[in-house]
């Protein structure tokens, strides 16, 4: 029945109170009424009886209290008493808003990038079954896998439900409007089943579709249908005329999220075993092929991993040549996307959450100091019988209604930077598409908002309602300001040890990259242009002998261009970008039986103006000429890691490689430095690191016939020309109109993609040290400000007994300093244990570098004193006629 | 053993269903009635009054209704449940108990 009462009780609120007003009022007339009898006059007699009554408001309220419908209505009451007081003190509300904001913002801003990173599930059905597979060779970990390698892994293994491979690749579309370069891709027939990827209309390939010498066949893309055949149905069916080869569309499929994602969507799919290479049916090749497969339900990776093992083993029993130990690579998809971006993203995680604890404990700080002004205020209520808990709620009200609304400001100034990181971010970052406010966002700005309001309002209001309940009202409470003055102090310590701390990563992230820029790549970057060129389809079953006039005809052409120093065609790897190897063996030697037996080495493919281009000076002996041709004795030019490891100081020239392609026996004719494949730092403490040229006219015959579809070509320009490459396309289209250039970057642009991983961190961890530096110097400010507010008067009868303007600058000072030592200590002390963490980031420099760590810390140490200067000159300007008139 | 305060709202809750098991009565009847009946030795401090009769209506011992009083003002009588009158006898044997105990350490002591 209780129950039943309050629910009525709630619903006629206003007429209960009315009820309870009406009978205190008959009972106090009641009363007075005696009272008049017993013989008081009537205006004491109504006094007396209310009197026995005692505070009416305490009892409505206490009675109100009793249930849950009025405890929601005080804090209701606690919430706009709260905007109230806020309203009234416009500066400080509005400080701690922006304050707030910044901090929360930040967060907000910094989180949605690793929820679209790291937090949001991947498209694919079921995505934790999904593996990536590699070969793993000698120098290779993960390394491509060969067509036939693939075959049998894919009939032998027990624990995959599919597995699949893809190869990227390009061609020239003819026949449909303009001729096009297509992003294409190679891949198996199960790709689409692994990836859970379903075709728009039409249908995906079947199994057996990807043999060698079946029929040929391509998905496109939703782009390329949309582009030529303007997304009708009536697209399949169609044929698709590629490098000149006709292709029949059998569906349309929408992107499919795989590891290697390039900028553009692909634009069509064709079945692998089209793939003309002739390497393709070979066992030991190293053709960039890489695999993608689904476990079985319930099987474990250590389980795939065995299993494996035994397939690879048995393949290394049965082709000793080609297989001896090679295993399988299996990665876990998702660790493989975000392995490498995981460990930076978390350590900028961190540093964004401390630029929020500096935010909180600057608010607190401000917070603190705000609280002396109210002594008077709690005083009234605790006289009107509010208990200690019922003040905290009502400061805590106050200080999470300014969170949420400082979160809220927040969530607006994340979303303006959110979009302008999106467009610093590296452009393989995974995922970042994935990136904008969602609802996790909102959920995560909510909580830490409500956390950050009762993280700083919490300890202030303890400690200040500490202090006064014990203390009796008095009207200078300097005794209990010097409490109230250690909790402000821990707070700025604590604020310039983390500034410190953020400082010190962003310093070291700096030196690391300016390092990274230093480092000499073996080659002169500038001014050098790459680009792809595909040949006429017509060329595609041409003989070597007109490929190769063609090539000289492009060369000659490009050379011709205004503003072009040099050009190469080139084959095989370019420096920082993809990689090639041969097998070879010396001198000799009679053919090896197994190519284990062979040794790998880098292989440069190129002209002889490569020198010229890419500015590689010449050790001993010579570079090509024209004159080592096609019609010439083979030769080759090696690098110095190469004359080392396979002649120690010996002179190298005159002696033979035999390279396994083609059995193709050159003569070595010069030596030239190394130049930098695998990566700016990267590229140390790699195995493979042999390079050899090879004139780019004695290719074999049989590799010759490879070459119009996706060849280099490099150029030096004097570098007047900003467009280059239109001029160079429109010297391609005279010579040929079906001969495509694209895919254009200056070696430069490569070089810095490479770093942009480690830019990006640094620019972030830059920008939130200084946030933070920004915040702790306000902090300090504002101490200090505080500080000499309270001890005006001090200062009024230190200079009129005689203290110098001098004794008064070191007095304040020497407590700005005394603060900024132990923030710098426990700083320092904090960065040793943590910068540890970024030590994977790092180059050139180690994670205690003490230049960074001094430097760091004299500049905080300068920015503090400069904070406490203007607090400094307004306690010298003290006046103590009027400091101490102020009692 | 609880602060001050419980003891004193718990004894006032039995005198005020002691009181009310004679026949409903107003607040300011409640008062005079255990200040005559004590001898002027209990004064019920009204502040105190309205919330425990609010309390005791809610937990449904007793129940209020708005009737006219001696001279003629709108005043809210309230009376004894059924509930109310079985939380009488449990009372009333508590004290009973409470007070044994007491007497019996104070002669013992």
């Amino acid at each position: 029945m209780s129950w039943v009462s309050r629910l009525r009780g709630t619903f006629r609120k206003e007429e209960i109170e009315h009820e309870l007003d009406e009978e205190v009022r008959a009972h106090i007339e009641m009363r007075a009424a005696d009272n008049i009898a017993a013989g008081m006059a009537p205006p004491e007699a109504r006094y007396d009886a209310q009197k026995r009554f005692g505070n009416s408001t305490l009892l409505k309220e206490d009675a109100r209290e009793a249930d849950i419908i009025g405890w929601l209505d005080s804090v209701a009451g606690d919430f706009r008493y709260a905007v109230r007081i806020l309203r009234k003190n416009p500066g400080f509300t509005l400080i701690a808003i922006l304050t707030l904001a910044l901090g929360i913002g930040c967060n907000t801003a910094f989180f949605s990038i690793v929820n679209g990173v790291l937090f949001n599930p991947l498209p694919h059905p079921h995505p934790e079954q999904l593996v990536t597979l590699g070969e793993s060779k000698p120098n290779f970990t993960n390394g491509s896998i060969s067509y036939p390698n693939f075959v049998d892994w894919q009939k032998d293994n027990h624990v995959f439900s599919a597995m699949a491979v893809a190869r990227e690749y390009g061609f020239t579309l003819t026949g449909l409007g303009d001729t096009e370069q297509l992003i294409a891709k190679f891949t198996s027939s199960d790709y689409f089943t692994v990836l859970g990827a379903n075709p728009v209309i039409g249908r995906t390939f079947v199994r057996g579709e990807d043999k060698i010498g079946a029929a040929p066949i391509a998905l496109i893309g939703a782009g390329l249908w949309k582009r030529k055949f303007s997304s009708s149905a009536d697209a399949i069916g169609k044929p698709l005329i590629l490098d000149g080869k006709s292709y029949l569309i059998v569906g349309v499929i929408p992107e499919v999220f795989d590891l290697y994602r390039s900028a553009h969507p692909t634009d069509v799919y064709v079945p692998i075993g089209q793939w003309n290479n002739p390497l393709l049916p070979m066992r030991g090749a190293g053709l960039g092929i890489h695999g993608v497969a689904r476990l079985k339900p319930g099987v474990t990776m250590e389980q795939a991993r065995a299993d494996m093992q035994r397939v690879t083993g048995n393949l290394a029993e049965v082709y000793p040549d080609s297989d001896k130990g090679i295993g399988a690579n299996l990665t876990r998809f998702k660790h493989a996307l975000l392995g490498d971006v995981q460990p930076i993203l978390l350590v900028l995680l961190g540093a964004v959450g401390f630029v929020l604890l500096i935010a909180c404990f600057n608010v607190a700080s401000l917070t603190l100091a705000r609280s002396t002004g109210r002594t008077r205020e709690f005083a009234v209520r605790v006289a009107l019988g509010a208990g200690r808990g019922r003040l905290i709620r009502q400061l805590l009200t106050e200080s999470i209604l300014l969170a949420l609304v400082g979160g809220g400001l927040g969530l607006i100034v994340a979303h303006w930077t959110t979009r302008a990181a999106l467009k610093m971010l590296p452009a393989d970052m995974p995922r970042a598409a994935d990136i904008h406010l969602d609802s996790h966002v909102f959920i995560f700005t909510a909580v830490i908002s409500l956390l950050a309001g009762i993280l700083f309002g919490l300890i202030p209001a303890w400690r200040s309602l500490d202090l006064f309940l014990a203390d009796t009202l008095k009207e200078s409470g300097r005794g209990s300001s010097g409490t109230r003055h250690r909790a402000q102090n821990v707070l700025v310590v604590l604020e310039m040890a983390m500034a410190l701390v953020l400082l010190i990563g962003a310093g070291l992230m700096s030196r690391t990259l300016s390092h990274l820029w230093n480092i000499q790549p073996g080659f002169d970057p500038h001014n050098v242009l790459t680009f792809s060129i595909s040949l006429s389809p017509t060329m595609s079953d041409a003989n070597p002998a007109a490929i190769r006039a063609a090539f000289r005809a492009v060369s000659e052409n490009f050379a011709a261009a205004p503003g072009v120093q040099g050009v190469s065609t080139s084959w095989g790897a370019v420096p920082l970008g993809p990689d090639d190897e041969q097998l070879f063996w010396l001198d000799n030697q009679p053919k090896p039986s197994s190519e284990n037996d062979m040794n790998w080495t880098i292989s440069y493919v190129v002209e002889p103006d490569y020198l010229k281009v890419m500015r590689i000076p010449l050790i001993r002996g010579r570079f090509f000429s024209a004159a080592d041709n096609e019609h010439a004795p083979p030769v080759a030019v090696i690098d110095e890691v190469f004359a080392h490891k396979f002649f120690g100081s010996a002179n190298p020239l005159g002696h033979h490689i035999t390279f396994q392609q083609g059995e193709l026996r050159a003569e070595i004719i010069g030596v030239v430095p190394h130049v930098k494949q695998w990566g700016l730092d990267s590229d140390e403490s790699q195995s493979l690191r042999a390079e050899v040229y090879i004139p780019f006219m004695q290719l074999p015959d049989a590799a010759m016939k490879l070459a119009p579809t996706g060849t280099t070509i490099m150029v030096r320009s004097d570098g007047a020309n900003t467009a280059l490459f239109d001029s160079l396309r429109r010297v391609n289209k005279q010579m040929n109109a079906e001969q495509v250039v694209y895919g254009a970057q200056t070696m430069e642009q490569i070089i810095s993609e490479s770093l942009a991983a480690r830019r990006f961190s640094m620019i972030l961890l830059a920008v939130f040290a200084t946030m933070a530096l920004i915040l702790a110097s306000v902090g300090i400010y504002g101490v200090i400000s505080y500080l000499v507010g309270q001890r005006t008067h001090e200062i009024g009868v230190r200079i009129a007994l005689g203290a110098r303007r001098w004794d008064v600058l070191q007095l304040i000072l020497s407590q700005g300093a005394k603060l900024t030592i132990f923030g710098i200590a426990i700083g320092t002390a904090a960065s040793l244990a943590l910068t540890r963490l970024m030590t994977r980031m790092l180059y050139g420099v180690s994670a205690a570098d003490p230049l960074t760590f001094c430097g760091v810390a004299a500049v905080l140490g300068i920015v503090a004193l400069a904070a406490c200067y203007i607090p400094t000159r307004r306690a010298m300007r003290v006046d103590p006629t009027v400091a101490l008139r102020c009692e | 053993m609880g602060s001050n305060k419980d003891v004193l709202q718990g004894t006032l809750a039995l005198l005020v269903l002691k009181t009310l098991a004679r026949g409903p009565m107003h607040g300011y009847g409640i008062t005079l009635q255990i200040q005559m009946l004590s001898k002027e030795v209990l004064r019920v401090e009204e502040g105190s009054l309205y919330p425990a009769l609010h309390r005791m209506a809610q937990d449904g011992w007793i129940k209020a209704e708005w009737g006219t009083s001696e001279n003629n003002r709108r005043a809210r009588y309230y009376s004894l449940t059924a509930a109310g009158r079985r939380q009488l006898a449990e009372e009333e044997k508590s004290w009973a108990r409470l007070t044994q105990a007491v007497a019996q350490v104070l002669q013992h002591a």
